[in-house]
């Protein structure tokens, strides 16, 4: 019998797909057709008999979810094993399904904080401080950065987990992942800090001293004054780790958000923010 | 507005409904969307300055695991159609943009309940090896998403040019409009926080208040700051032991 390969095109059709993957998200299995719908291609290439096909979609339809452009590696590897099956190695559905089980979480906790944690923040609060200025450059900038490192995780993923096919399994518990998820956390942070001195604004502009000086001209302290002599930013920092302390006792974001609102209203009309 | 442009509003807030499910191209980030739809309302400015404006207060919202963030689609597209169709200003846009993310975020968990129909249908069609009809169940389910953006924006774009729309907005007194501006100031911390938190790793807060202490007595900018920060990522972990004791352990297996 002829040995079944997925071609290019294959690939290529299932690198296209897999930008829909969380498409029909929903409750129950999340991101299982849209995974079932990548692979397609890959399905109709390598099983001919209808009952086949039938098994192998089944298969995908099954519960998945991880971080999307970490998906691609995943589908990689199924392909690969799916591609061993067709050929007539001993490949149960359990093992297929527990490989995609097996990755999906590990891999969503890489994927996560590398690209809602890190990249995105970073690529839009860089886009946003341009926008502010009425500039195009601004959403430009986030959408092609952001889109550029997209597509080539998805493409070199889906690639290199093709190719790796099971060996990625073992892979996984070396350093480099670990180390490329810490990187990104230090450098995430450390411009979340600059972000909190600089692109907030709070502004206390209550009295604490009048009184004219020596050369006639009055000098008035604000606490704002005060606060910004101790060090700049202090105000938004102290405000940033109470939200913190709220958010992990699972307080809701939009409830916070809300509340700073009322902070806000409630702090101009007493005068005691401007 | 003329048919042209209502026309292409839906279009715009079709693709950012469906952008805000996917979560590839980030077109219902605020920072894409309300550029878009100012685009199409012949006022880009204004929208890339919401958009910036907005990006910043949603930076921390994410879709991770099964939680769902707040929808920035349909409170970028809603907002900006206020601001520049019922001439707004840009306090008022971000006033409305928080209500109207939560109402998107019910819309949106309606819309991902009803897509479990869809996946029962899926299943159906698996026992026939249907290919198409599993394509068409999931390609129907993410119109379904833009649709969920498209419809209100079309209704709030119809509305804001009666002057409806415009003269409630009117009605909200100053000292409200005002302390809601100056709340916009500072409420990008949660966003910031929701950040923070996600990495959390105690051990690694040192960077962070770096990051702080460094931006507060300098001017580097955020280029600046992407690049500084990337080099002591590297330090760290060139330096730390906890990476070159298991290397050197790896080398020994490798040299047995």
């Amino acid at each position: 019998m002829e040995e079944k390969k997925l071609t290019k095109k294959d690939l290529n059709s299932m690198f296209v797909r897999s930008w829909f993957l969380l498409g029909s998200f929903n409750f129950e299995r999340m991101q299982s057709i849209g995974f079932c719908v990548s692979l397609i291609p890959a399905i109709k290439r390598l099983y001919s008999k209808k009952e086949d096909q039938k098994e192998a979609l089944k298969r995908h339809l099954e519960f998945f979810n991880t971080q999307p452009f970490i998906s691609a590696p995943i589908m990689g590897v199924t392909a690969a094993m799916e591609e061993q099956k067709a050929n007539g190695q001993p490949i149960d559905d359990a093992t297929i399904s527990g490989v995609k089980v097996g990755l999906m979480g590990p891999l969503a906790g890489v994927g996560d904080p590398i690209y809602w944690g890190t990249l995105r923040p970073v690529l839009a609060a860089l886009g946003a401080s341009i926008a502010l200025t009425g500039s195009i450059v601004g959403p430009l900038l986030f959408f092609i950065l952001f889109n550029v490192c997209r597509l080539a995780t998805k493409w070199y993923g889906l690639k290199y987990g093709y190719e790796k096919g099971t060996e990625i399994v073992s892979d996984m518990s070396g350093n480099r992942l670990r180390k490329l998820t810490e990187s990104a956390s230090i450098l995430g942070l450390f411009v979340m800090g600059a972000l909190v001195s600089k692109w907030t604004s709070l502004n206390v502009p209550l009295v604490v001293s009048k009184y004219t000086g020596a050369d006639g001209k009055e000098v008035i302290t604000t606490v704002q004054m005060i606060l910004d002599q101790l060090m700049p930013g202090l105000l938004p920092l102290l405000l940033t780790f109470l939200c913190m302390k709220l958010l992990k006792k699972k307080v809701n974001a939009i409830a916070l958000i809300f509340a700073l609102f009322a902070v806000g209203i409630i702090g101009y009309w007493l005068g005691v923010l401007a | 507005m003329s048919t042209f442009e209502i026309v292409m509003v839906a279009l715009v807030a079709a693709i950012c409904g469906m952008g805000s499910v996917l979560d590839e191209g980030q077109t219902h980030r605020p920072l894409i969307a309300c550029t878009l739809i100012g685009l199409v309302l012949g006022d880009v400015k204004t929208g890339i300055i919401l958009g910036g404006t907005l990006e910043l207060m949603a930076l921390g919202w994410m879709n991770v695991g099964a939680s769902m963030a707040p929808d920035a689609a349909l409170a970028s597209v809603v907002s900006t159609i206020l601001v520049i169709v019922g001439h707004q200003s840009i306090g008022a846009g971000i006033a409305v943009a928080i209500p109207i993310a939560a109402a998107g975020q019910v819309l949106t968990i309606f819309v991902r309940t009803i897509t479990v129909f869809f996946q029962h249908l899926a299943d159906k069609y698996a026992e026939s090896s249907n290919f198409k009809g599993i394509e068409l169940c999931h390609f129907i389910a993410l119109l379904l998403q833009g649709l969920r953006v498209a419809l209100p924006a079309v209704l709030v774009a119809v509305a804001a040019e009666t002057g409806l729309v415009t003269s409630l907005l009117n009605s909200i007194p100053e000292v409200v409009t005002r302390g809601l501006q100056i709340a916009g100031g500072f409420i990008v911390v949660v966003g910031y926080a929701m950040v923070i938190n996600m990495m959390s790793a105690k051990y690694l807060m040192p960077f962070f208040f770096l990051g702080f202490v460094v931006a507060a007595f300098t001017g580097i900018n955020l280029v600046g700051f992407g690049i500084v920060g990337a080099v002591l990522a590297i330090l760290y972990i060139q330096l730390n032991p906890k990476y070159s004791a298991q290397s050197a352990a790896v080398e020994e297996i490798d040299e047995l």
